[in-house]
């Protein structure tokens, strides 16, 4: 029953990452891509990993490849054009290209973890508890700096969604903010000191 | 095969029946009739006793009506649509605990058809799939007004989510656990977190509304913008299976804030249920009324507020409850170090 299980939702993780890969249709890639991480994330569930796999549904399926959806149709990506016939060299040395990659990665893995001594996986050491404690213990400090990166990474794009004013209006007010603004303005400016200081540095 | 998944089969499939068989047509009554009241009217009132047998006359159009796909259409994508609204919808109940544990075949087994230690997580990540059936159906479509309904539903939904599941990690915090059994358990012995959490209900109140694309929050659909947003293209029975999608969305979602906020299948904190199956009808018949009242409100919403804009949705999403939601869950976290919880 687990095997059938594995077999089936391996094979559909598979099929549907080469059409992702595939496909014309930019739109179809995702939904492609969505299919291969439900997979996966039913194969964490046979691994006994339940929580990893509802975070990569939630996570994963549920909030960044719709947030890829939303731009591919906000854009309007069209489909991609197939090249034209007669490029068999090009395609041969991709498809060689692509082989040795997959079985120098497969040699890799099968060294590193064929004969390694797997955990004991019992339900103590799967359990979210665990799972939690070794995050704020053992990997505290990867952990912060992972909340930090994010952090950064959530100052930076919300700096880049900031409409780019007319270059000179903006130095213009910001020379002037201090003396005649009102203290609104200072406040405003006050309140998102991160934002100011890197637009400053970013405007030419 | 075990007592426990005996059990839970059983379960699945009362539910997957009460659902379709019950909850869907009931509303579909509840909502004209309830619209004809707030609105003067009479409603349908010719099919049955005030016009209880009208979904079923509704339902009989449905499957006769001529089944069309629109000739420039993405087949797969427009047949997906309607099945991908279905799926995470019957799917993500399967974490509510319906009643009182319960000794089965000489096992103690929890009223709950998915008794994992993700528990409420697996609901959220199965409703976060819904939008893919509005994103498909929109696309698949091939129409302007299909299009921009599934791209704002795209949009809508993540930032409404976020707000939600911060909401849901609030309640969570002082259970102790994702198991919706636990936060049960914890509201019987404390309160219920309505009073406890009263900014995170209401976080997940609105919330609520925007993940089940109701008014206010109907913008993928608009109809007096976009036609019918993601539906436009859509007849018969398919049209059909959107309407019941959503209708079992939000049977899912009161569920879901009944259990978190309203003490779940208890009466009130600190009942002890009858015994044996006694107690599992009386908690199943609980939840159910709070369910009832929750979708009764939904309906009263709907009728009682215009649809905001686009924008405004936004702002209220990020600018509003995304802060209020992650506030509460700071406070609830310190609170419960300190041991006040």
């Amino acid at each position: 029953m687990e095997l059938a299980v594995f077999i089936m939702f391996a094979l559909l993780a598979v099929v549907f990452a080469v059409v992702v890969v595939a496909h014309r249709d930019p739109v179809k890639s995702t939904m492609s891509m969505v299919v291969t991480l439900f997979s996966l994330a039913v194969l964490f569930v046979l691994l006994g990993a339940p929580f990893i796999a509802a975070l990569q549904v939630l996570l994963y399926t549920g909030a960044i490849l719709v947030l890829f959806l939303f731009v591919i149709m906000l854009l309007n990506i069209q489909k991609e054009i197939s090249l034209p016939a007669g490029r068999t060299l090009q395609r041969l040395v991709s498809l060689a290209a692509a082989a040795f990659f997959v079985s120098f990665l497969g040699m890799l893995f099968w060294v590193r973890y064929a004969d390694a001594p797997q955990p004991p996986y019992t339900e103590a050491y799967l359990s979210i508890r665990a799972l939690a404690a070794e995050l704020f213990t053992t990997f505290l400090l990867p952990f912060e700096l992972v909340g930090l990166l994010l952090l950064v990474a959530v100052v930076a794009a919300s700096l880049l969604a900031r409409a780019p004013a007319d270059p000179d209006k903006e130095e213009a007010t910001q020379a002037r903010a201090p003396e005649s603004e009102g203290r609104e303005r200072e406040k405003q400016r006050v309140a998102e000191p991160s934002g100011v200081e890197v637009s400053n540095g970013g405007e030419p | 095969v075990s007592p426990e998944l005996q059990l839970s089969l059983i379960l699945f499939a009362v539910v997957l029946g009460v659902m379709t068989g019950v909850v869907a047509p009931i509303m579909v009554w509840v909502e004209r009739r309830g619209a004809a009241l707030m609105q003067d009217r009479r409603g349908p009132n010719r099919v049955g006793p005030f016009g209880l047998i009208q979904p079923l006359a509704d339902a009989l159009k449905f499957i006769f009506k001529e089944d069309i796909i629109p000739a420039n259409a993405d087949r797969t994508m427009y047949l997906l649509g309607p099945v991908l609204a279905l799926v995470p919808a019957f799917t993500a109940f399967m974490v509510i605990p319906f009643g009182p544990a319960v000794t089965y075949q000489g096992v103690e087994v929890n009223l709950v058809v998915v008794d994992g230690e993700a528990g409420v997580l697996i609901l959220l990540a199965l409703a976060s799939l819904g939008v893919y059936s509005l994103v498909t159906a929109g696309y698949g479509s091939n129409n302007k007004y299909s299009l921009m309904g599934s791209v704002r539903a795209s949009a809508q939904l993540i930032s409404y989510e976020l707000a939600l599941a911060m909401a849901v990690l609030a309640v969570l915090i002082p259970a102790g656990s994702f198991r919706l059994t636990e936060v049960v358990a914890y509201q019987q012995a404390n309160g219920w977190n309505l009073w406890l959490q009263l900014p995170g209900f209401l976080v997940f109140l609105v919330a609520a509304f925007a993940e089940t694309n109701r008014l206010p929050f109907d913008l993928p659909e608009a109809e007096s913008e976009l036609v019918a947003g993601y539906a436009t293209e859509y007849g018969s029975m398919k049209f059909a299976l959107f309407f019941m999608g959503e209708y079992i969305n939000m049977a899912t979602l009161s569920a879901l804030l009944a259990t978190l906020y309203l003490g779940g299948w208890s009466l009130y904190p600190g009942w002890v249920p009858p015994e044996g199956w006694l107690g599992v009808a009386a908690g199943a018949a609980i939840l159910g009324a709070k369910i009832a009242a929750m979708m009764a409100f939904y309906v009263w919403v709907r009728w009682s507020f215009p649809r905001f804009r686009y924008d405004q949705l936004m702002r209220l999403g990020w600018k509003v409850l995304l802060p209020i939601a992650l506030a509460t869950v700071a406070v609830v976290a310190a609170l419960t170090v300190a041991g006040w919880y």
